[in-house]
């Protein structure tokens, strides 16, 4: 039946190329993401499930975990802000500097994490350029949760504003002059007329930057310093187990991150498929 | 015209955030990275950047780059062409699998390739016996790079062929032109510009990933360092000025990636405005 439906289907096919472009691309995605990703269940099958949990509530484990949720919502909330404001100020306004300010704002993901890493490690040293203005206040940045929270927000920078710009700017002029030809402040209009607006799109990239910096690796382990229980972020601890040559505890963690991940990120696409029907009118 | 925060002190206000923000936390790092570098002169900054591991580093890390581009180049395209031209089931689950290498931790990526090909994974018995090693050596590098940099050129192509449509392509079908000439003379020069900067994504990808390549590569000076697994050891050494030196040369790469998708998009809005 399946394949009359594929014959059926195929009379309508005009273009050439099926065949080629639907066996190229099922190799490459069956050999190079899924076979490796089947590897992940293989080994997990060959843990009982007390086992499993066992590895997955091990206390240092569950202590890396709350280090990492809380940076990466303290870098996604950072984003959000910053973000919001990166692309109002990009789209509303013109200043000297403005196109290199915007290139600017993809450098987290044209530098390696790992460069990354090490300047803002450097930076935020107890003898770093600010660092040392910090240290005088009582603050710091290294080994800390400041300094986790301080990298996942760099490495996501990209995500909020480069998904609010373009709505930002597809936004017709006539909103903003009805709002204040009613009288509306600044501030009122803002909240009551565009936010509501960008609301979608400021969501999905604080999401999508929230993902990011759950998994964040490079960016992050140098100015975390990998304290036990402290400074500790999951995608870490799956690095250390492999270092121990423990690969089941790996698989074990590993599981988690990628569960997370996945589930958030399906999350974020279900509800931005929402909020684009309701936009059409019930045409996705 | 009156429009929402068009007041000289509301603009000067937010203007002077965003521009003290942006020097600060991107700015300041950039110019830092060369200026760790240069910290002990520029002799000493050939001499590192000279030396046979960060040579050796060099080309490793292009070695990467010169396979795992073209590959996914012509991956991408094809599954690009695949879920915009033609309608089969399992498309959306395919456009979903695609972004797979997106939400998954690059550590993660390098843990599943350990696990398939390592000594006590599934191919690594086979792999032993005939004397074939992938993991800790390149091998195993170009494949987690394959991996993580994949979705990137049919990522960019997608959303562009799906708005644009086939009537044109199904104008040269009736026209009798064969499929190469088809995507040759009728969709490259549409996609052409989408085309390279998924390249340009995936370039800087490949030359700078870190996490995945961390776990399968075992790091061998000489032997298995791409450049950021060397800043990493370099850093670990204590040797700061040697460590910034390399990273020098991603940050290097990072500028011009920006400076080349900075020109695609003047390019294309230059166009916008002449049609």
């Amino acid at each position: 039946m399946i394949a009359q439906a594929l014959m059926r289907r195929r009379e309508r096919r005009v273009l050439p190329g099926f065949g080629l472009s639907l066996g190229i691309s099922l190799t490459f995605v069956s050999l190079v993401l899924l076979l490796p990703l089947t590897s992940l269940v293989g080994q997990l099958s060959q843990l009982s499930w007390s086992q499993y949990w066992f590895l997955i509530t091990d206390p240092r484990l569950l202590a890396s975990y709350a280090v990492t949720l809380f940076g990466a919502g303290v870098a996604a909330l950072f984003n959000a802000a910053f973000g919001l404001l990166m692309a109002w100020v990009l789209v509303r306004y013109e200043f000297p500097g403005k196109r290199l300010v915007d290139a600017l704002m993809d450098l987290p993901f044209a530098l390696p994490t790992a460069v990354a890493g090490i300047t803002l490690a450097t930076l935020y040293s107890s003898n770093g350029w600010i660092g040392r203005l910090l240290e005088p206040l009582g603050i710091s940045v290294s080994y800390t949760w400041v300094g986790i929270a301080l990298a996942m927000a760099f490495t996501s920078i990209p995500f909020v504003v480069r998904t609010v710009q373009p709505v930002l700017e597809d936004l017709p002029a006539e909103v903003d002059e009805a709002a204040m030809t009613l009288g509306a402040s600044d501030g009122h209009a803002f909240r009551r007329v565009i936010l509501p607006y960008l609301w979608p799109a400021l969501v999905t990239g604080t999401g999508l930057a929230f993902v990011r910096s759950l998994g964040e690796f490079g960016a992050v382990i140098f100015i975390a310093g990998g304290k036990p229980y402290e400074t500790e972020i999951t995608s870490l601890m799956v690095f250390v187990k492999l270092q121990e040559y423990d690969y089941a505890g790996a698989s074990a963690v590993a599981s988690i991150v990628l569960a997370t991940s996945l589930a958030l990120l399906l999350a974020i696409n279900l509800w931005q498929g929402r909020f684009i029907k309701r936009l059409h009118g019930g045409r996705g | 015209m009156i429009r929402i925060g068009d007041a000289p002190r509301v603009r000067r206000l937010l203007i002077g955030a965003a521009l003290a923000l942006t020097a600060l936390f991107l700015l300041l790092p950039l110019v830092a990275i060369f200026a760790q570098a240069l910290m002990s002169g520029i002799d000493v900054y050939w001499q590192n950047l000279s030396s046979v591991y960060t040579l050796s580093a060099i080309g490793l890390t292009l070695l990467v780059a010169a396979i795992t581009v073209p590959v996914n180049l012509v991956f991408g395209v094809f599954l690009a062409w695949l879920v915009t031209r033609f309608d089969f089931p399992g498309r959306r689950l395919l456009q979903t699998l695609i972004d797979i290498p997106f939400a998954v931790s690059p550590v993660v990526a390098g843990l599943v390739y350990l696990l398939l090909y390592g000594r006590n994974g599934w191919l690594g018995g086979w792999l032993d016996a005939h004397d074939i090693q992938i993991m800790f050596a390149w091998p195993g590098i170009v494949l987690v790079t394959l991996f993580v940099t994949c979705p990137f050129v049919a990522r960019e192509l997608i959303p562009l062929m799906q708005t644009q449509g086939s009537r044109e392509e199904e104008a040269a079908v009736t026209l009798g032109a064969s499929g190469w000439t088809i995507f040759r003379r009728v969709t490259l020069p549409n996609i052409r510009h989408a085309l390279l900067y998924g390249v340009i994504l995936t370039n800087a990808r490949a030359v700078g990933e870190f996490g995945a390549v961390s776990v399968v590569a075992g790091a061998i000076r000489g032997q298995t360092n791409t450049l950021p697994l060397q800043v990493e050891q370099l850093y670990q050494d204590y040797n700061t000025v040697g460590a910034f030196t390399s990273a020098s040369l991603l940050a290097l790469l990072a500028l011009l990636t920006l400076a080349a998708k900075a020109a695609l998009e003047w390019r294309a809005a230059r166009r916008e405005t002449a049609t």
